[in-house]
């Protein structure tokens, strides 16, 4: 937390001042949050916009501070993102899974914790799922995640086939105006166990495979969003099988330059931990 | 700016404060609008007919004169000719039945250098006065979902 008030801080002070340059031309909401990932996008699920309040005339950032508070384990992430004239998106997110007292019963240790740096670049090619409403074209982005975990050992010692890996994703996004609806699926190549906290690949496979990622929020008015996600994952480990996860939010724009959303969400089965459901909270501080 | 105006309306009959400035001939027509209206009068009724959309635009007028954001792009255009067709052009995409008599939404901003973030500013300009003529959210967004592909004309890059 307190480290997420220094980016904030950080940020505030370097406003984009160059002279035609302008933040703030976006209109609420339509930049979406921040996933666990760092990515613009819902919570699970990453989305084609870019983050930030720019347009193509200017640079915008977000932080975020994400908390999700699952009966058996804590994952916490907080990160920043920069969007370069509304085409690229440059972020940095770390995760922290806390294991709390099931640590020592899975012989880790009490308060064991994985951590893993994702660096995340996305990049806009088509469309505009804000402004094109006389079109059904969604707005499309590439991207790339790499993901670096630090429990090498733990990870080699439950059949992870590799700490570090990296994720390919092709996003759809389409705000429905008219109806008030935003959709967005997202196709990503990946073999990363849990996000890759638990590494890339293993003993049930070492290649990337295709999974899916869709949201679908409905816009109540102007500062307030619900909806809900859905995002499939690869099962490579054999110690522990893996769910999909899924989760209803609402997220509601406090301010325009903040984000508070929350969210219910049911991330399966855990490293043989039944039914990790809990509660998503992120604060997300948008320029 | 603004005293000089004010101190011109005193000395003017209002006869002639409210006259248009004349603008080159250009070809009328209902396509103008940029964008084809809504069938039934629903819309129309949700925006409170007439004296709603006198009341919307005139806000979004004058909020939009004193919005730093976006306040220069004004000045020195006739705002008794944009009140009069804005309003023409919200009755007829509204349902309203009106005819719009106004130029194309890209020669009406042609060379006015206008971004992405003006666009923004003026929809949030517009969403403000939406809310505060009672206009449901989700009637704004039917609205606002036939003037956001306006940006392509309005937008200069
Ligand atoms: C980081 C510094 C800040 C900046 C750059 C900033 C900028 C802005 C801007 C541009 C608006 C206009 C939004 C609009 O037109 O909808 C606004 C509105 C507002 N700000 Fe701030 N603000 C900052 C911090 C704060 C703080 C710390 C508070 C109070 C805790 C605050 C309270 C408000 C409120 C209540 C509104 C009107 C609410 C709305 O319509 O969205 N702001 N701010
Ligand atoms: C969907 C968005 C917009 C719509 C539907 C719209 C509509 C109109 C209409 C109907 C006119 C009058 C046309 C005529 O005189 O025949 C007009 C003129 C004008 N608009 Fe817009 N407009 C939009 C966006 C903007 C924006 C973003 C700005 C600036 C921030 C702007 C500034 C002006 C100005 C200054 C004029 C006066 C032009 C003149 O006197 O020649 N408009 N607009």
């Amino acid at each position: 937390m307190r480290i997420f008030l220094i980016m904030l801080a950080a940020l505030v002070a370097s406003p984009a001042a160059a002279s035609d340059w302008r933040g703030d031309g976006k209109l609420v909401l339509t930049d979406g949050i921040t996933t666990v990932e760092g990515a613009a996008g819902g919570g699970i699920a990453t989305w084609a916009v870019i983050a930030g309040n720019e347009t193509e005339r200017g640079v915008g950032a977000t932080a975020h501070a994400s908390h999700v508070a699952l009966p058996d384990f804590d994952l916490e992430a907080y990160g920043g993102a920069v969007g370069l004239f509304d085409r690229v998106e440059l972020s940095y997110t770390r995760q922290s899974f806390d294991t709390r007292g099931l640590g020592a019963a899975l012989g880790l240790g009490r308060g064991f914790t994985f951590q893993q740096d994702v660096f995340g670049a996305k990049v806009k090619l088509f469309g505009d799922a804000v402004w094109d409403q006389d079109r059904v074209l969604p707005q499309v982005s590439i991207g790339v995640q790499h993901k670096r975990a630090n429990r090498g050992a733990v990870i080699a010692a439950v059949g992870g086939a590799d700490d570090q890996g990296t994720d390919y994703y092709v996003s759809a996004t389409k705000l429905f105006l008219a109806q008030s609806l935003l959709v967005s699926g997202t196709v990503r190549l990946t073999e990363a166990n849990q996000l890759g906290l638990l590494g890339h690949g293993g003993d049930k496979g070492d290649d990337h495979t295709a999974q899916f990622e869709g949201s679908a929020a409905v816009l109540l008015t102007r500062k307030l969003a619900v909806g809900g996600e859905f995002r499939t994952k690869p099962d490579r480990l054999s110690f522990a099988q893996e769910d999909d996860a899924y989760d209803v939010f609402a997220a509601w724009s406090v301010h325009r330059h903040v984000t508070l959303t929350a969210a219910y969400a049911d991330l399966g089965d855990i490293a043989t931990v039944k039914n990790q459901r809990g509660l998503f909270v992120q604060l997300q501080a948008g320029f | 700016m603004l005293l000089i105006a004010l101190a011109l309306l005193q000395t003017t009959p209002v006869a002639v404060a409210a006259a248009e400035e004349p603008i080159a001939p250009y070809a009328q027509s209902n396509a103008n609008a940029g964008a084809k209206p809504f069938e039934s009068d629903g819309m129309w009724r949700a925006f409170h007919g007439r004296e709603g959309v006198d009341r919307i635009v005139d806000g979004l007028v004058e909020r939009s004169l004193v919005d730093p954001r976006i306040s220069d792009t004004f000045k020195g255009h006739d705002m008794v000719r944009l009140r009069r067709v804005l309003k023409e052009q919200f009755c007829h995409l509204l349902g309203g039945g009106c005819a719009y008599s106004g130029r194309t939404m890209k020669d009406s901003h042609k060379d006015m250098g206008l971004q992405t973030a003006d666009m923004g500013a003026l929809v949030e300009n517009l969403q403000a006065e939406m809310n505060e003529e009672g206009v449901p959210f989700f009637a704004q967004n039917r609205l606002l979902a036939k003037l956001a592909p306006m940006k392509r004309d309005v937008v200069e890059r």
